[in-house]
């Protein structure tokens, strides 16, 4: 069995009298697709907003890589190598693809104001390495042909790759994504589970909040379902599946 | 990555630099105040430039920019002039004005992380106000700023022997002060410009646009809005310093009647009117709301009387009206600036070329 990355311990969070989340303890491992579903307002996305700091828990808190994370400090998290993707696509919609994978780049380069002023030769260099390596991550997603577009002017799909592109260039260990295939098609559902593949077999750990069962089942090694804010059950997607307290919840009888 | 200039740029640049180098000398036909008027226009295009890295780079709506060049024009009022009986030289004001500038714009910035938008500006605006009523009441107990007299007879700029005031006879031409001036104003206008490119397509460039489009999001891809944003405020507010301590010396006099709210709007004005966060869109901004006031001074009353043969308005009155009519009707007509920054697809038609 693989190490434990990031462990969950009993969070909880709640919106004045609206538990959120309570107590939810679950563990992902390095290097597997770990999903997390439930019905909507079920608390999936305010764990991953308290995950990556964006909230403060009320309770609880999370150890990744053996160290405790500092919540309330969402460019702490992504510097620890958690990125993470948005439910409602969060792009920087007046800047190109190319610089919003750029911006990525950010946590991973250090180049300061009077290396700007100046344009050293270690601020040309990193540069030129900060946009050779969006563009590798453009084209890793295939969308390397939108590079000079602005963002808000790519397809739906080809938003959801720039977001996950823009999040891989922050060298995540941990990738979190927030329903990634909303309103995708088919054919674009079946892409994103290649890509989302592909990304798993480089060696990236995958958390994965989505609706689409069939996409959960087929590509998580494991999956936790929320139902209410509380931890149903967390297993391989076999035993989930027939769980009679998630066909319930969820999946209907 | 190197550009190199292309034939037709080249041409432009050269056609750019021979106006400017001609331009004091036209206008001095017109008098030495047209002179005058052109160096504040240049002045604006700095100060311009400066708010444009806190609006128009980070998207922080800043009413009290003005401050920042009172701060920079009252050091150099106090520490070359008679008032204290100091007169250093500018090599150590200039750094200490935008310096303290700095200061100021992190103390502003500091308290107001938090906010956004109509919140910050009205933070930002008591800020301003703030500044400019302190200079007018420090002049007790302890006499510093002389309050609302002002301080006079504030050094010329010295650069090593030269003097920036006064007329100077060079290779048999001869250049009055505004016209010195006028030189040392283009020279730090272009280091600002080549600043505000340089920044604008670096790390923290990016990381202040993504700011601006997307805090949240900012945030999520690990940059540090709170140092982020506070490096934007430092960085403009140094630019304000650094103005305000050349409109100290080139004015000789300073007093807080100079920074009213009016010009903070002015040159946030001039932001907005050329084309946020587009570089030659704040130049023409700053040059067109700076030189357009004085153009409607010199040309309102002559035309009431050629028209109506007599003055039926004040002209004063008239101008402010006109100006605004034109702030309106730019705003109606081209909401995003004279000159808004184009949808950008250069650079890989440069890279195929």
């Amino acid at each position: 069995m693989s190490k434990v990355l990031l462990e969950a311990r009993a969070v909880a969070k709640h919106f004045g009298g609206v538990k959120a989340l309570r107590d939810v303890s679950l563990s992902i491992r390095e290097g597997e697709v770990y999903g997390l579903i439930g019905p909507n307002g079920a608390g999936k996305t305010t764990f991953f907003n308290c995950m990556t700091g964006l909230y403060v828990p009320d309770g609880g808190g999370f150890v990744f890589d053996g160290q405790p994370l500092v919540a309330d400090a969402p460019d702490q998290a992504a510097a620890r190598g958690i990125a993470r993707t948005f439910q409602n696509i969060r792009l920087f919609a007046n800047m190109t693809a190319l610089e919003n994978v750029m911006v990525g780049r950010h946590v991973r380069t250090k180049a300061g104001v009077l290396g700007a002023m100046l344009q050293t030769k270690a601020t040309r260099d990193e540069e030129a390495a900060i946009r050779q390596r969006a563009m590798d991550l453009l084209h890793y997603v295939r969308i390397e042909d939108r590079a000079e577009d602005l963002a808000k002017n790519l397809s739906y799909g080809d938003q959801r790759r720039l977001e996950i592109a823009r999040a891989l260039a922050t060298e995540p260990r941990l990738l979190c994504l927030d329903e990634p295939a909303a309103g995708m098609n088919g054919t674009e559902t079946a892409e994103l589970r290649d890509l989302i593949d592909g990304i798993r077999r480089d060696g990236t750990t995958i958390l994965l909040i989505e609706h689409d069962v069939k996409l959960v089942m087929g590509l998580c090694d494991r999956v936790a379902v929320l139902d209410y804010g509380a931890l149903v059950i967390e297993d391989v997607p076999a035993v989930v599946q027939k769980d009679q307290r998630v066909i319930e919840a969820y999946l209907g009888a | 990555m190197k550009k190199w200039l292309n034939p037709r740029s080249a041409f432009g640049i050269a056609l750019i630099s021979v106006a400017l180098v001609a331009l004091p000398f036209v206008a001095a036909m017109g008098g030495q105040a047209w002179v005058r008027i052109l160096d504040f226009a240049i002045l604006y295009v700095f100060l311009a430039l400066g708010l444009n890295i806190v609006v128009g780079f980070a998207g922080l709506l800043d009413l009290g920019y003005i401050a920042f060049y009172a701060v920079g024009a009252y050091a150099w009022a106090l520490l070359a002039s008679p008032h204290f009986g100091i007169h250093w030289p500018i090599w150590a004001i200039l750094p200490i004005g935008a310096g303290l500038a700095c200061i100021a714009g992190v103390l502003l910035g500091s308290p107001t992380l938090k906010l956004r938008g109509d919140y910050l500006a009205i933070v930002t605006l008591g800020f301003g106000e703030i500044v400019r009523i302190f200079m007018n009441n420090l002049n007790a107990p302890i006499n510093v700023t002389n309050g609302p007299q002002g301080i006079t007879l504030i050094d010329p700029v010295m650069i090593g022997g030269f003097k920036f005031s006064g007329n100077t006879t060079l290779f048999g031409l001869t250049l009055s002060g505004p016209q010195k001036y006028y030189f040392l104003l283009v020279a730090l206008a272009i280091l600002v410009i080549i600043i505000n490119l340089r920044l604008q397509n670096s790390r923290i460039g990016r990381a202040w646009q993504a700011i601006r489009e997307d805090e949240i999001a900012a945030k999520a891809v690990g940059i540090n809005t709170r140092n982020i944003k506070l490096l934007a405020f430092a960085m403009g507010a140094s630019f304000g310093g650094i103005a305000g301590g050349v409109f100290a010396a080139m004015q000789g006099f300073v007093s807080p009647e100079s920074f009213s709210l009016m010009e903070s709007i002015m040159i946030l004005a001039m932001v907005v009117l050329g084309g946020m966060g587009h570089i030659p869109g704040v130049i023409l901004g700053a040059v067109l709301l700076s030189v357009l006031p004085e153009a409607l001074r010199y040309g309102v009353g002559p035309a009431q009387t050629a028209l109506f043969g007599k003055q039926l308005v004040d002209p004063e009155s008239l101008r402010m009206l006109v100006f605004g009519l034109a702030l309106v009707l730019v705003m109606r007509f081209k909401p995003a600036g004279l000159w808004p920054s184009p949808e950008r697809k250069r650079e890989l038609a440069e890279k195929k070329a």
